[in-house]
């Protein structure tokens, strides 16, 4: 799948946004006045920041308020509806921390639920593509959330936690990775099955239907990022996981967390770029790739 | 309305004959014809008379080359467009009530004033029917000629599909496949006809005809006592005529 730089942004920094919202929903820490509105602004920067830069992507963003309309069936849609309503009841539990110095707990409840919903669903955008073998296994929900704790954890300076949620997340990459290369296969779609002309003999690709390329392959055949992937999977785990901890077990300064925090995200950024980049979609077997 | 209705009272689409197919591409250019003229945005080309052209199209003719066993390999043509499936992933993952399945015929189509051109319904689909138009920003794929099918402006011959009524070989079929005494059903049915890629679960309603079993003639040659050698050494004065030409 083409790693379109706008989708890789809105994943991770949504994400990120979400998950510190999380923690910060549940009170850990349980800040108030303007450290409270630093915290949150973090949070929201990052959150609708990323909503923003999903809509660089489309054909018609001055339309994309229609897309909350089809919540019933869509989990793109389920995922805008979940995203305004966790940054709804988040704004209301912040005005209370910020300005009033009061903590309504049961709406930092439902705000961290809704927010970590909004994950949820993203991840279930990509899980729910049968066509994408790679993606359609619950691994990816498990991906996405663990490394949106993970990191929310990490910004909301829950040290104990983004210890324990940043190695799970790197467990659960390593999981996704060695599963995810097995998927194609066991999905079972072939190019036999695509042409159905098995009976006959070995099918082979003979000529594709253009000279030039298409929509199709520019999208959905993404080749090139396979050649390094596995350098690559080294290094995003190294810098998502291995070295943020080794730096959280350092002696605490603020640097460290910070640097911690930024090797992190530069991790899931490489890391998500070969979620899309290693992709294989199955219409590719048209075209004699798999 | 991205849900997809229970059922549908017709069931239309195509059956695509893969014996008869010559491959000449004559529906990919009436499709692009027809659909860059009528029903919604034009199919754009990119860079189309430059060093890089690509563009939209609905309907595309793959090529594949089988090899059995023992014999020759066999080269066939592979029309592919919308297959209308009855368990179409392109509409229910549709965010905006866009994409939709239509309950009087089945038909498959893209409201394109509701199109964020997300792209999401071109990843659902495994077949690569749906082409985003670079030029207008929206998901186009295969109406059935839904603006020709029903069309009274057009003579009675003329309401069927573009690409059926091209193909110069007669290898597309358009017809009610949920009628089982359609013509198309009887063709299926007579031929056994196939659903493309099952196993992803989109229950195609567009069928294709496998090809025929070749002809396996016994090794007789009838003809080769007709053909005993009828070179024969020259005599009398063409002989002489040989031998000096030859010394010459």
């Amino acid at each position: 799948m083409h790693p379109a730089p706008s989708v890789i942004f809105f994943s991770v920094f949504s994400g990120l946004g979400f998950g510190l919202l999380f923690w910060l929903g549940l009170g850990l820490p349980a800040v108030t006045g303007w450290t409270a509105f630093a915290f949150f602004a973090i949070g929201y920067l990052l959150a609708v920041g990323g909503l923003v830069s999903s809509t660089f992507h489309l054909g018609h963003p001055e339309r994309a308020i229609k897309a909350f309309s089809q919540w019933k069936s869509s989990w793109l849609s389920r995922e805008g509806v979940c995203a305004v309503v966790a940054l709804l009841l988040m704004a209301l539990y912040a005005a209370g921390l910020v300005f009033f110095g009061q903590r309504w707990t049961l709406l930092g409840v439902l705000g961290a639920l809704f927010s970590l919903g909004t994950v949820f669903t993203t991840s279930m955008i990509y899980a729910q593509l049968k066509t994408v073998p790679r993606w359609n296994m619950p691994l990816t929900p498990a991906n996405f959330l663990s490394l949106s704790l993970a990191g929310g954890a990490l910004l909301a300076g829950q040290v104990t936690w983004a210890l324990v949620l940043i190695l799970l997340a790197g467990v659960i990459q390593v999981l996704t990775w060695g599963l995810g290369d097995r998927r194609f296969g066991e999905a079972g779609t072939t190019l036999t099955t695509a042409t159905q002309l098995g009976n006959i003999g070995t099918v082979r690709a003979f000529e594709p239907p253009h000279t030039g390329t298409n929509y199709l392959l520019r999208e959905f055949v993404y080749e090139v990022g396979r050649k390094h992937s596995q350098k690559l999977r080294i290094l995003s785990l190294l810098m998502m996981s291995v070295l943020p901890l080794v730096l959280l077990l350092l002696p605490f300064s603020h640097i460290l967390a910070l640097l911690a925090v930024l090797i992190h995200v530069a991790g899931v950024l490489a890391a998500r770029w070969l979620f899309f980049a290693e992709a294989e979609h199955v219409v590719g077997l048209y075209y004699g790739k798999g | 309305m991205t849900e997809l209705p229970t059922s549908t009272d017709k069931k239309l689409g195509l059956v695509i004959d893969l014996d008869t197919c010559v491959g000449c591409h004559a529906c990919v250019i009436s499709c692009k014809g027809w659909n860059t003229e009528n029903y919604g945005a034009p199919l754009s080309d990119q860079d189309p008379y430059g060093a890089n052209p690509s563009g939209t199209f609905l309907n595309r003719v793959h090529s594949y080359e089988v090899q059995p066993d023992q014999g020759a390999a066999q080269l066939i043509h592979f029309p592919k467009s919308c297959l209308h499936c009855e368990d179409a992933p392109c509409v229910t993952v549709c965010p905006t009530g866009a994409s939709y399945k239509r309950v009087e015929d089945g038909i498959v189509l893209v409201n394109e004033s509701d199109c964020i051109g997300c792209g999401l319904c071109a990843w659902a689909c495994p077949y690569g029917a749906r082409e985003m138009d670079l030029a207008e920003g929206v998901m186009k794929k295969c109406t059935l000629c839904v603006d020709r099918i029903y069309n009274e402006n057009l003579p009675e011959v003329d309401r069927v599909p573009s690409c059926v009524r091209t193909c110069p070989a007669g290898a597309r079929h358009f017809g009610d496949l949920g009628d089982p005494d359609s013509d198309v059903s009887q063709l299926v049915a007579e031929r056994g006809g196939v659903d493309l890629m099952p196993e992803q679960g989109t229950k195609p309603v567009n069928k294709y005809l496998p090809p025929r079993p070749k002809d396996q003639l016994p090794e007789i040659d009838i003809l080769a006592p007709f053909l005993e050698p009828v070179a024969q050494d020259p005599k009398g004065f063409l002989g002489w005529l040989d031998k000096t030409l030859e010394k010459l």
